[in-house]
């Protein structure tokens, strides 16, 4: 649990242990009662600015997060016949896997297949690429209780017709947020 | 999930007489070499109002669509005798007519046809028939008179009256309706069993065509369904995780064939139908899908990708051993065995274009049937004389069928819209 409180929240916490060593130290006389109650006040005024910047950063960090996993998208293109993963897919994943690891979105992973070959071995080809997404994500540390793969096969193209313009935008997985 | 299946059920019944949007016509594109001539004389109607069906033309189309017979145009007919008395063999012979096919169609309900066939260079009657049914299912009547002929012309049973289940998608629905179809082997009176938003795949028959089966998405994942035609009662066999698709009955009716991926990749498992339990038969971490049965009930045909490309493999179900069947070219898949157990149909991919090819399990010589591009779903006609199947026409999904020699072939493109997963009936009522 403590390691993952980030370092400021441990300062936080180390000063408020300070503070109250110092407001239980002994027989001062008013005076230092004053000043070491005026003390308190100040570093308990600087602890709560400390979480707001703490609070902002996060927001700021998960942002920046969302952006880079936004600007590679959320669909993962293959080789034909192929469900390995392309540098291009590695890289957009990479950026998906971070921010999941700072939100509890679950996720649905969508295979699909382009229109050549046969239906229900596209079928399973669409689900074998959708699988390879999902584990790579998992060994990434994701849970794979946050994921759900399902297979289109050839049936959801997003171009149709023949050609490799069109092949090309069919072979793919989508990253669909529950 | 009741309440889908109810609400399923009732669009499904709501559906079961429409006809919209679902009819396919025909298109004979090339007959074999030396098709015999035969004159389908229009059949006298002796009943009272209007005719129940063009009985002569139902034939007429059943027999040119082999290809193994050219039917004499009614405009070149010299006669129209509907009796024996009426025959005269040289108005036949003038115009080269080899055979001769004459009737006669009476009674409201049941209707019935009588008729008779005469080889015009011998001089004799070669048959006489009759064959009778309900008045809405005339169509059935004559689609049997065609088998008797064809039997009796070729040897071989016709397959005309059979069915001929297949999946239309209408783009314009927003590119995601689509409608699995019943209709007669002409394509005619098509009937929309079931209509879906999700994908549907792989519609196959029983063996004694009371039942059907395919794969549905409509749960979220793919699932298998079993539907009794004269009802629609329909049942989700399935429901593991992954996928559950490629449904293919037994010889004997008795259990299903399946790929199921709950294991961690696709295999081949059967179902026993009376008591659901399932026994895994393929476990390999490799892609084995799209199971058919020897006609013997002995070996399982299915598509593997074990070898890194799909090739089709034999599980024989009594060792237990799996062998590979297909060795030319790189990419074999989709088998389905004639009922002799000696041919089998296959999508076979050469210099990437898929084609519709037959090899012969015995020499195992590999003939490609088509010059189509983009071939899939092909289907064996039950007495094995033509192969169904579904392809690319400018762009739009169409059925074809092309006899196993190569020699004929016919296409059926749908009147909108696009058709494909064509599954041909077995034989009805026998």
């Amino acid at each position: 649990m403590m390691k993952h409180l980030p370092t400021a929240s441990k300062t936080i916490a180390m000063l408020l242990c300070a503070t109250l060593l110092v407001a239980c130290s002994g027989n001062d006389t008013n005076d230092a009662e004053e000043e070491a109650r005026l003390k308190a006040e100040q570093e308990a005024a600087e602890a709560a600015r400390l979480q707001v910047e703490l609070e902002a950063a996060n927001a700021e960090e998960l942002a920046s997060l969302e952006e880079e996993a936004a600007s590679h998208g959320t669909i993962f293109y293959f080789e034909y016949d192929s469900a390995t993963l392309t540098p291009e897919a590695l890289d957009a994943l990479n950026a998906h896997i971070a921010l999941l690891h700072r939100n509890t979105a679950a996720v649905r992973l969508e295979g699909h297949t382009d229109e050549r070959g046969t239906r229900e071995y596209n079928l399973a080809l669409g689900e074998r690429r959708a699988n390879a997404v999902r584990d790579y994500v998992v060994a990434n540390g994701i849970s794979s209780l946050r994921i759900e793969t399902v297979s289109y096969g050839e049936e959801r193209p997003v171009a149709y017709g023949a050609g490799d313009s069109n092949w090309t935008q069919n072979r793919r997985v989508e990253l669909v947020k529950q | 999930m009741k309440r889908l299946h109810i609400f399923l059920f009732t669009v499904a019944l709501s559906l079961m007489a429409t006809t919209v949007r679902a009819e396919l016509t025909i298109e004979i594109t090339q007959g074999s070499d030396d098709p015999a001539s035969i004159a389908v004389v229009p059949f006298a109607w002796q009943g009272s109002g209007a005719p129940p069906a063009d009985v002569a033309e139902i034939v007429d189309g059943d027999l040119a669509r082999s290809g193994q017979f050219a039917p004499v145009a009614r405009v070149d007919m010299l006669g129209r005798p509907t009796a024996e008395a009426d025959v005269f063999y040289r108005d036949w012979r003038a115009i080269n007519a080899e055979y001769l096919l004459i009737g006669r169609v009476s009674g409201v309900n049941p209707v019935r046809v009588d008729y008779e066939l005469y080889d015009v260079l011998r001089q004799t009657r070669i048959l006489t028939g009759n064959q009778s049914g309900p008045a809405s299912e005339v169509r059935m009547v004559a689609h049997r008179v065609a088998d008797a002929v064809y039997e009796k012309l070729t040897g071989v049973p016709g397959a005309f009256a059979t069915k001929l289940l297949y999946i239309t998608v209408d783009r314009k629905d927003g590119g995601g309706l689509s409608r699995l179809t019943l209709s007669d082997s002409d394509g005619a009176s098509p009937v929309v069993l079931l209509k879906s938003g999700e994908p549907l795949l792989t519609p196959t028959w029983s063996p004694d065509a009371r039942h059907i089966a395919y794969v549905s998405s409509e749960s979220g994942r793919p699932a298998i369904y079993r539907q009794e035609l004269a009802t629609g009662k329909r049942q989700q066999l399935t429901n593991f995780k992954g996928l559950n698709s490629s449904p293919a009955w037994s010889p004997d009716g008795r259990s299903m064939a399946m790929v199921l991926s709950k294991g961690g990749n696709p295999d081949i498992y059967v179902m026993d139908l009376a008591s659901g339990q399932l026994k895994q038969l393929t476990r390999h971490y490799a892609i084995d899908t799209e199971p058919t049965w020897m006609p013997d009930g002995n070996a399982i045909l299915f598509t593997s990708d074990r070898g890194g490309k799909p090739q089709i493999y034999r599980y024989d179900l009594r060792s237990g051993a799996t062998d590979r069947v297909t060795f030319e070219g790189s990419y074999n898949a989709r088998p389905r065995i004639s009922q002799d157990g000696r041919s089998m149909v296959m999508v076979h991919r050469q210099e990437g274009r898929f084609h519709i090819a037959l090899q012969d399990l015995v020499t195992n010589r590999v003939q490609i049937l088509t010059q189509t591009d983009l071939d899939e779903s092909p289907s064996i006609a039950p007495n094995g004389s033509m192969v169904l199947y579904a392809t690319k026409q400018a762009g739009r999904g169409i059925l074809a069928a092309v006899a196993v020699d190569g020699a004929a072939k016919f296409s059926l493109p749908a009147r909108q819209g696009d058709v494909r997963e064509p599954a041909w009936s077995p034989y009805l009522n026998r």
